[in-house]
């Protein structure tokens, strides 16, 4: 009998109209030293799983039936004391290492307070065992940094508190919900690897749950598939991932952006592939379609940004912090240019002053020859039509009470008063067929979209202008791996189509590789190397690149 | 900085009530006095010369504590004010005392046990606090306690002892007996503020990451209740708790108004029935004296509650 076996577990949540079952019949089991996989797409409930492992599901979610079996007891029944096992047998990590810490306690406190609610030990011994701790999962001078508050830790060295936290009373069985999930690729690497390594000094059973097919396959023994509470498929990473046998996994697996090389278009299972965009031509009626010379579109020069902090009784120097510096490059019409890096690199920030979110502190942007950093009044109107932008979170970028018709119209309205209204309705429509959304939508509000098809939202959103710059501020990292696949797919499309440029700003090298031309890779707001993409996958100059492409997980099916 | 600013801002209200609620020699003298002399004393008080020169000498007597005299009752007003602020003083720090110990303490229980019969009671009972007017709860604790029950007095301080300047209620058994009606009263409209917004904040923490994990990790619920979520409630009711006490001491013109209570609301009120105004505007410096301090001590309560200030902070998006 393996350490922990779950049969026939079902979950649902009673809500007032129906019974939402999250979890139907899942069976597996998990043996010490392994590392077992939990991989799905948002709501396929291996998160859920996770939860009722340790009895913490949220309201109302309550474990309909089967069993969870450790040792002799049964963690689904009601009677079993399941609050005796919560990290002292089982311990759970969280996703986000920002927000699994209690911000104004040390992470001293939080770990003695941990310990002694296990373990009989005064405060001495509680606390050498937990400089111990923070010792083995890889905190330089734990002694010194004890009295330290958790934001005072980098994200990474924060989830490896959150890992010290978990381990305090030596627990049997340790679930990551998505522990990397949060962090950039490098940090990543290195929990992957002290996970572990922690599996086997310790003889740890762990169930790593995530939505990255790339990690799975790096780090598991084995794997399970998810699809809407149901198991798809279970086994070997290799065997399961390699050649699936189910429908789900095949189409799964191929929409994950591969690493080694580079794809035209994401094969879209079920669906027909390639029919992309006969039906999106409407909005060319109205586009000034030039041909792209290959000319500069858009040519920084020297760019930087410091942020000074302020405030009422600041303690402390008042340091600039250079968020960006130095930076020059220059983006051709036509073109998918990439910035890529790590949180912290400047990305974001050279991006919001492309677009004159924020103020440059020094250096040029020229747009069709025109330094953007001085323009106002007209100029600066009809410049902001020619450029729009994607941001990351589909569910903050849409006003949650417009219609979706007025979001879409809302820029076109600006920036061209005198269209009649049958007109712009008429536009509204092409617009959202151009992103393979019903007309039907616009009456609609945001809330009741997915969050893929908000982003399709935020697309049309941004065509309305007719920009000739799209400026894609982590477009996907919010979304499924198949939908992910759907928008990256339309994003193509529609360059190609529409003669679009793309600023395509991204932490995740696969995704950039798939969808770039050249690349910049970016540094503590420096820029390291910029190179074609293909040159650049295939024999990084600068070191830092290299040590990128590296410390990315590999995804070889 | 900012407080000097308010505090100037405050002196140049105060300073005009004396030049624009009636004349100010005309409150002072009698009727029979000529106006020759009305000139002179005119002179004499400085009245003749330009507004900025004047309100530089208010301000600068204000920052002295020198207000000048009542009209009314021919005597300092920095006296008059010494002699009532103790008695202000016990009763605002004796509501909040209440208001913050119930009101933290209800709210932590409604906000953990949100569908209680126990919390809907209190927060109805709570309800009534905020929607009934200080002045009728004052009078139906009056009627209640005082006239039914007759176990509390309906007015005044009781017997108090001098310590000092100081005179205290609070080391006698009438005193302090006195001290309970006018000071729940004027606590219960805050206690119920307190409450709402512990509950609130309390059920809005309890959703959060760090705490789901603390569970993950075996932690007690005492120790999650009132270690790791309270102490994360804090931070905004610290915020509302300041301006409160603040409100505090202008409130309590009321409840001194229905118990009697020789403090300063009370003498306020008397001095506006008189149009008293030296009193009247001290008693406006004095207040925002009391708003401007509460807000320091509060930014230092911030540093204090919560570490993430005491440092700049680090993390920027890129």
């Amino acid at each position: 009998m393996d350490f922990l076996e779950i049969t026939n577990l079902n979950i649902s949540y009673p809500t007032r109209r129906l019974l939402v079952a999250a979890v139907q019949d899942v069976s597996f089991s998990v043996r010490k030293g392994e590392i077992l996989g939990l991989v799905g797409e948002s709501g396929s409930g291996k998160s859920t799983i996770g939860r009722a492992i340790l009895g913490l599901l949220d309201e109302p979610g309550k474990i309909e039936g089967g069993t969870i079996q450790l040792e002799n007891h049964d963690l689904a029944d009601p009677a079993t004391e399941i609050s005796s096992f919560r990290g002292k047998r089982i311990g759970l990590i969280f996703q986000d290492p920002q927000t699994s810490l209690n911000p104004v306690m040390t992470i001293g406190e939080q770990l003695i307070e941990t310990i002694q609610t296990h373990l009989q030990l005064d405060a001495n011994e509680a606390r050498k065992r937990a400089v111990a701790l923070l010792d083995d999962v890889g905190i330089i001078n734990a002694d010194a940094r004890f009295n330290d508050y958790p934001h005072q830790f980098s994200g990474g060295m924060r989830q490896r508190v959150v890992i010290a936290l978990a381990l305090c009373a030596d627990p049997d069985i340790l679930i990551a919900d998505e522990p990397t999930t949060a962090l950039d690729v490098s940090i990543q690497s290195q929990i992957l690897a002290l996970l572990q390594k922690l599996k086997a000094d310790r003889n740890l059973a762990v169930i790593l749950i995530t939505h990255d097919m790339a990690v799975i396959s790096e780090v598991a023994d084995r794997v399970v598939v998810l699809k809407d509470g149901r198991i798809v498929e279970m086994g070997a990473p290799a065997a399961v991932l390699g050649t699936p046998s189910q429908t789900y996994t095949k189409s799964l697996v191929s929409s994950v952006p591969p690493t080694d090389r580079r794809i035209d278009r994401f094969p879209i299972m079920g669906a027909e592939q390639n029919h992309a965009a006969d039906h999106n031509l409407k909005i060319l009626n109205r586009w000034q379609l030039q041909k792209n010379t290959g000319a500069s579109l858009v040519r920084v020069e020297a760019l930087s940004k410091s942020f000074s902090s302020e405030g009422f009784m600041r303690i402390g120097t008042n340091e600039p912090v250079h968020a960006v510096r130095n930076v020059s490059f220059e983006i051709r019409e036509g073109e998918s240019f990439g910035l890529v890096g790590e949180s912290g690199s400047g990305k974001s920030t050279i991006a919001k002053m492309i677009v004159r979110l924020i103020e440059p502190t020094s250096g040029a942007i020229f747009f069709e020859q025109d330094d953007i950093t001085t323009l106002d009044g007209p100029a600066l109107l009809a410049f902001r039509r020619k450029i729009q932008m994607v941001f990351q979170d589909p569910y903050s970028s849409l006003n949650g009470r417009m219609k979706i018709k007025n979001i879409i119209a809302e820029p076109i309205l600006h920036h061209n008063a005198r269209l009649e209204r049958a007109d712009i309705d008429h536009y509204v429509d092409d617009l959202l067929a151009a992103v393979d959304l019903p007309a039907s939508s616009k009456e609609r509000y945001p809330h009741e979209f997915s969050g893929g098809q908000r982003q399709r939202i935020s697309i049309a959103r941004a065509l309305a202008t007719q920009p000739k710059l799209l400026v894609c501020d982590e477009p996907t990292s919010a979304l499924d791996v198949s939908i992910q696949a759907q928008i990256l797919n339309l994003l193509k499309d529609l360059q190609e189509k529409l003669g679009l440029t793309i600023l395509f700003i991204s932490h995740d090298l696969p995704v950039v590789r798939q969808m770039c031309d050249r690349i910049a890779v970016l540094k503590d707001g420096a820029v390291c190397e910029i190179a074609a993409a293909e040159q650049l996958f295939a024999s990084p100059e600068h070191s830092y690149s290299q040590h990128l492409l590296n410390s990315m997980p590999k995804f070889q099916p | 900085m900012q407080s000097v600013g308010v505090m100037l801002c405050v002196a140049l209200l105060s300073f005009s009530l004396f030049n624009f609620v009636g004349d100010p020699i005309n409150n002072m003298v009698g009727e029979e006095t000529s106006t020759e002399e009305r000139a002179e004393l005119r002179e004499t008080l400085g009245l003749n010369d330009p507004i900025h020169i004047q309100f530089g000498r208010f301000v600068v007597n204000a920052a002295q504590f020198n207000f000048g005299k009542s009209y009314q009752l021919r005597r300092p007003v920095s006296e008059l004010i010494a002699e009532r602020m103790p008695a202000t003083l016990e009763l605002v720090i004796a509501s909040s005392i209440l208001a913050l110990g119930f009101g933290v303490f209800l709210g932590v229980y409604t906000g953990i046990n949100r569908t209680g019969v126990l919390s809907n009671i209190i927060l109805f009972v709570s309800l009534a606090g905020v929607s009934l007017p200080t002045f009728v709860i004052g009078i139906l604790f009056i009627y209640i306690f005082a006239v039914i029950l007759g176990v509390l007095p309906s007015f005044g301080r009781g017997e108090v002892v001098q310590i000092g300047f100081w005179s205290t209620g609070l080391l006698t058994a009438s005193g302090l007996k006195a001290l309970i009606l006018p000071s729940l009263t004027l606590s219960l409209f805050q206690m119920t503020y307190i409450i709402r917004l512990v509950r609130a904040e309390i059920m809005e923490i309890l959703q959060t990451d760090y705490i789901k994990f603390a569970r993950a990790r075996g932690i007690s619920n005492r120790s999650i209740y009132f270690g790791h979520a309270l102490r994360n409630s804090l931070i905004p009711v610290v915020t509302i708790a300041g301006i409160n006490i603040g409100t505090l001491v202008a409130f309590s013109i009321i409840t001194e108004t229905v118990f009697q209570w020789p403090g300063m609301g009370f003498l306020f009120i008397q001095a506006v029935k008189f149009v008293d105004i030296p009193i009247m505007s001290a008693y406006l410096v004095f207040i925002a004296l009391v708003f401007v301090a509460i807000n320091f001590i509060v930014d230092i309560l911030y540093f204090l509650i919560d570490p993430r200030l005491r440092t700049k902070s680090e993390n920027r998006d890129g």
